[in-house]
């Protein structure tokens, strides 16, 4: 048996009278790329806001990297990384001044951040852009610099939030490359999407409908279970049936 | 600290904005400065010569050889005086009666009648002041020569605005203006701009403290304020000549508090609003024109309807006007200003905890 490091048992969310979030139950095993999928507003994002303790559930239950979601999300937030929809880096610090600046606000050391932007700088090929503004990049570019900085504190696990939105597929196929290589040092990624073929690349998915967790497997158990050749198949016959329109 | 140098590169690279927050203090304590001058230059002045005599004559010649005043005509004509201010051909006339030698060398006591257009009651108020002193001029030179003091009774007569209200000591005016609108405007903007960049998610999810994360964003702007209080101070004195008659020491403290509470302010408009726009719309509406309208920089407050004047004790500014003309113009101590001193405090306390418990739903 894997080690877990993400529990949640019946967690939801209410606003007012709409359950964003229904009863949720599942498990995420230490090292694995977990994806996290649904329609737009079937509830991913706030599952997610959950988890790296920016929301109070209203019920249920759920650990992070053994951490409890209601009383303990302070070292919750130490032992996780997260890259959000938007862009996240600041457009006009340098790629170095927002290296150093995350670094910073995870309480790395002056000596630990200049190692850790030397080796990102290197591993990303930015050499001649570390001191340009990040404004500048492409946007290829400033999503795997972003990918790199939510793992400059080296942490657990990373939570990525539709991270490949807009992006050309070659610089998506990179992207993914980068989790690969997070996740072959035993970082273990939970990263929501809507790009099916994504999906194919993670070790176990999950697919929301409705504020549900409706399928829960690996995606060649998936297209077993719902008898067919690809995950579009699997995830139109779950999201016929929903109800919610965004 | 991480966080505070990279708000001060913030800062410091939106050049635009840097350059607006430093030049505005000094643009406004200079347009202020010279639109409410003191000095007012080649003033058309009308006099009426009703007597005729060598004291007449020196009067009118110091008049004319001052750098303020022009003569545009001399008369003994008293009805020409009405249209001549109508049509605004002159801002003051001077009426010197008959007899005036006479009456001067025997009663040693004479009238002097100064008329002036107060429908601007600031260059009302100097131009009478200007031939006052040419008058008390004369009269001083007059009680040199000759053992009996001479008295001249300048008789000074306001048309058409005869209160003079309004007449404002901008300096603490734009301070409270300027810091306003450094500190609220500008730290709402700041902090809601991560808002919508989506950046401020990133940092709610690190261990960093979100209190700190607020208190951070507000440092650079408290520096910046300070730098432009002194500027405003600097040019005030050495450019318009306005001093600071009290403790310095007392009006960087008071100033200080008045910039936390600004900031505070700016704060809280930041945790309610999610966009840039409403944030800017909200500062200007919200804090910017009360700063304009019940400070009582422009608007005397005594004037105003009862629930206006109740209003006007919410605005921080009001305080922080009364709290700078007592130290800079009148010269007083704290022991004077203690009571409005505790007010704005009060101000900024209630602001704080309303802070910090929005926040705090907010993050639910």
């Amino acid at each position: 048996m894997r080690e877990v490091v993400i529990n949640t048992n019946k967690l939801t969310k209410r606003f007012g009278d709409f359950t964003a979030v229904n009863e949720i139950t599942f498990e995420v095993y230490n090292g694995e790329i977990f994806g996290f999928l649904g329609a737009n507003g079937a509830g991913k994002t706030t599952a997610m806001r959950m988890l790296i303790g920016l929301s109070k559930p209203t019920s249920g239950s759920a650990t992070v990297a053994g951490f409890d979601v209601y009383k303990q999300t302070e070292n919750i937030k130490k032992n996780i990384g997260y890259m959000s929809q938007k862009f996240s880096l600041y457009e006009d610090l340098t790629v170095l001044e927002n290296i150093s600046f995350y670094g910073g606000i995870y309480g790395l050391s002056d000596a630990q951040i200049k190692t850790k932007s030397d080796e990102l700088i290197t591993s990303l090929g930015l050499q001649n852009e570390a001191k340009k503004l990040v404004a500048s990049l492409p946007l290829g570019w400033k999503q795997k610099l972003s990918f790199s900085v939510a793992l400059l504190h080296e942490p657990k696990i990373v939570f990525l939030d539709e991270p490949t939105g807009g992006v050309d597929p070659l610089t998506r196929r990179q992207f993914w490359d980068l989790i690969y290589a997070a996740s072959d040092k035993g970082v273990t990624i939970f990263v929501t999407t809507h790009y099916l073929d994504e999906a194919e690349y993670c070790n176990r998915i999950s697919i929301m409908v409705d504020g549900k967790i409706e399928a829960l497997d690996s995606p060649e158990n998936l297209k077993k279970q719902f008898n067919t050749h690809s995950m579009d198949e699997v995830f139109y016959e779950l999201a016929r049936g929903a109800k919610r329109v965004e | 600290m991480a966080f505070v140098k990279k708000e001060f590169y913030h800062v410091l690279r939106d050049k635009r904005t840097l350059l607006i927050l430093f030049g505005m203090p000094v643009m406004q304590i200079l347009i202020f400065g010279f639109a409410l001058s003191n000095e007012v230059k080649n003033t058309k002045i009308l006099v009426v010569d009703n007597a005729k005599d060598v004291s007449s004559g020196k009067i009118i010649s110091e008049i004319a050889a001052s750098k303020y005043f022009q003569l545009e005509q001399i008369t003994s004509d008293d009805k020409q005086i009405e249209p001549a201010f109508k049509k605004g051909i002159i801002h003051v006339a001077i009426v010197i009666p008959a007899n005036f030698n006479h009456d001067l060398m025997h009663l040693n006591k004479a009238q002097i009648q100064i008329i002036a257009d107060a429908s601007d009651p600031n260059l009302a108020t100097t131009l009478t002041n200007y031939l006052s002193a040419i008058i008390q001029d004369y009269q001083s030179r007059l009680n040199k020569t000759f053992s009996v003091p001479f008295q001249i009774i300048p008789d000074i007569r306001m048309l058409y605005n005869p209160q003079l209200k309004g007449a404002p000591n901008f300096v603490p005016g734009v301070m409270a203006l300027v810091l306003m609108l450094v500190c609220v405007l500008m730290t709402a903007i700041s902090i809601v701009k991560e808002k919508e960049t989506g950046t401020m998610e990133i940092l709610l999810v690190s261990p960093f403290k979100p209190v700190l994360v607020i208190l951070a964003k507000a440092v650079p702007y408290l520096l910046l304020s300070l730098i432009n209080l002194a500027s405003i101070l600097l040019l005030s004195v050495y450019v318009l000549g306005v001093p600071v008659n009290g403790s310095l020491l007392l009006l960087f403290a008071e100033s200080t508090l008045f910039i936390i509470t600004c900031l505070t302010l700016g704060i809280f408009i930041s945790i309610k609003t999610n966009t840039q726009q409403a944030a800017m719309l909200v500062s200007l509406m919200g804090m910017l024109l009360p700063t304009v309208l019940f400070s009582g920089f422009m608007f005397p407050i005594e004037n105003m309807p009862v629930p206006l004047q109740i209003i006007s004790n919410i605005v921080p500014s009001k305080w922080f006007y009364i709290i700078v003309k007592s130290i800079m113009i009148k010269g007083v101590g704290f022991s004077i200003i203690w009571k409005e001193t505790l007010i704005l405090a009060g101000i900024m306390l209630v602001l704080f905890l309303l802070s910090l418990k929005s926040f705090k739903i907010r993050m639910q």
